[in-house]
């Protein structure tokens, strides 16, 4: 069952459409990896989705359930059980680990989703959410706050960057463990081992959604395809 | 108990949770209304004294060699009326290889028309460690003026941490001055949080000198400012010796018509010395409030949640 629909979503600034007429789908519970090169608009459609600052569509909609939710605020979606993990979590001054995870409508408590993404509650949960974490630890966190709110669609945003390889397959445990527990995911990533768990991919190229299919064949058309220089409206002819 | 003293402990009860810890007799404490003495308490190895003259109230705490008190020294030091001032010179000398920490608790919660002066001298011994913490409790008028003014000098292999902290009820006029000389290996750190409303106006100089070989400092102001209050932070460290490092952290917050500025002043007068600074004047982090939304908190909740964490 659809979760998540946009349609005919595009987003210009001045004379760029960074987003042109694009269509897309996540189902409940289904992981929707989105693949692309740099400046093909992943993290632009993210922060539509979301409803961030800055980002309102100049066409197209937006809905959750069913529910249009294009014109809402951030706080608003949230509520209705979307989230969102940047690719560079902010940090907070005097925040605590264990504040940061007790936020909002939190459904599991903050040392068992520390647990769950290899944090010893006891090291982590009074430590300031501040930049005396490494960024792999904060991403971690993020991860860790994704299970607390158990939300119904999660969009992370390169929940892999800055992570070593060593961690990588903890990031992949994490992912599936919110779907289990009922989240649909929209995962925005480069690296393929990482969108290989997806059941659907996308594929993002100049702004424009050029194929949703299985994971592997979308990787494979996104390695065979200069998407760097592309405008998305050539080379996935 | 006077009823005075009644009323400003009733007061700091409702802002302090441990406020019971001033009845308690292995705690060294002392406590004044307006220019009256009402309770004091001192303990072996810190003796407290203090005398009124000419309208300025002196009050010596002295912590004999080689004392490590184990519990804070209070200061409780308000005015319960809504008119008056208040002029205290606070004299504070850890002799060598001591450690306290004393918590000074300032009350003024129907401050309409208040000057409260507090001039600290401060002299810590070798290897000393003195943390100072002092949490001021204005009431919702704005109408009072502080004016703390501290010279502080730690001696060699001391540590001295101080922090400020206004963050409850309207600051009025704030007009700190902090100037703090390090000695070799000696460590201070300055630490300012105020948050101003309406049309507070606060002024913040705080100044390190790092005298001695291998001295460190920090000066941190963390401030916010809302409606219509203005805020100026100057934090000069002066870095005079070989190993000196020294860091000023400027955060201000400003939403509204609001106003602050900040102004580190940085001096080096020696080759091996370094001094840093850092300082973030501006609105909220758009980032972090949409990374608090994002959990469903409203925009105003978001905002709470960076200012308080900010000044905690």
């Amino acid at each position: 069952m659809v979760l998540l629909e946009v349609k005919g979503l595009t987003y210009s600034v001045r004379d760029k459409k960074p987003l042109s007429g694009l269509d897309l789908t996540v189902n409940e519970q289904e992981i929707h990896a989105l693949l692309g090169a740099n400046g093909a608009g992943k993290t632009t459609l993210a922060n539509l989705i979301m409803g961030c600052g800055g980002y309102m569509p100049t066409a197209g909609e937006i809905r959750f359930q069913g529910q249009l939710i294009t014109a809402m605020a951030i706080h608003e979606r949230a509520r209705l059980g979307i989230t969102m993990a940047w690719q560079e979590p902010a940090r907070f001054d005097g925040l605590s680990v264990g504040d940061y995870l007790s936020l909002g409508r939190a459904a599991n408590t903050p040392a068992d989703c520390l647990r769950r993404v290899g944090l010893e509650p006891a090291a982590y949960l009074g430590r300031a959410l501040d930049k005396t974490l490494s960024g792999g630890e904060r991403k971690r966190i993020e991860l860790a706050s994704l299970l607390a709110l158990k939300p119904k669609l999660a969009i992370l945003d390169e929940p892999d960057s800055g992570i070593d390889m060593l961690s990588l397959q903890e990031v992949v445990d994490v992912i599936k463990e919110l779907q289990r527990e009922g989240a649909a995911i929209l995962l925005i990533t480069h690296r393929q081992e990482i969108a290989r768990i997806a059941n659907r991919a996308s594929l993002l190229c100049g702004g424009r959604l050029v194929m949703t299919d299985e994971p592997e064949r979308v990787a494979e058309r996104f390695r065979s395809r200069d998407c760097r220089t592309c405008d998305g409206e050539t080379c996935h002819d | 108990m006077t009823e005075g003293l009644n009323n400003l402990l009733g007061e700091l009860f409702s802002h302090y949770p441990d406020a019971a810890i001033l009845t308690q007799p292995q705690t060294a404490h002392l406590v004044i209304d307006g220019q009256q003495m009402l309770s004091r308490q001192t303990i072996p190895g810190v003796d407290i004294r203090s005398q009124e003259s000419a309208g300025v109230i002196t009050i010596q705490i002295t912590v004999a060699r080689g004392i490590q008190v184990e519990n804070p020294i209070h200061t409780c030091i308000g005015l319960m009326k809504p008119h008056g001032s208040q002029h205290i010179r606070l004299q504070v000398k850890l002799e060598a290889h001591t450690s306290a920490h004393i918590i000074a608790h300032c009350i003024f919660p129907n401050a309409e028309k208040v000057r409260h002066v507090m001039e600290s001298r401060v002299e810590l011994g070798e290897g000393a460690e003195l943390r100072h913490s002092e949490g001021h409790y204005h009431g919702p008028y704005g109408g009072i003026e502080v004016i703390p003014q501290a010279e502080v000098r730690v001696g060699s292999h001391a540590r001295y941490f101080s922090d400020f902290s206004l963050t409850s009820g309207r600051v009025g006029k704030l007009q700190l001055d902090y100037r703090v000389v390090v000695e070799k290996q000696g460590v201070a750190e300055i630490t300012t949080r105020v948050y101003g409303h309406g049309t507070d106006e606060i002024r913040i100089r705080d100044e390190l000198i790092l005298e001695g070989e291998d001295a460190r400092g920090l000066i941190k102001s963390r401030i916010a400012v809302e409606d219509e209050a203005t805020s100026a932070v100057i934090g000069v460290t002066h870095g005079k010796a070989a190993g000196a490092r020294g860091h000023m952290d400027c955060k201000e917050i400003v939403r509204d018509r609001a106003v602050a500025s900040a102004e580190p002043i940085v001096r080096v007068e020696h080759p091996q010395a370094m001094v840093t600074h850092e300082a973030a004047v501006g609105t909220v982090d758009q980032k972090q409030l949409e990374t608090l939304m994002a959990h469903g908190l409203t925009p105003d909740e978001a905002v709470d949640v960076v200012i308080s964490g900010l000044l905690r």
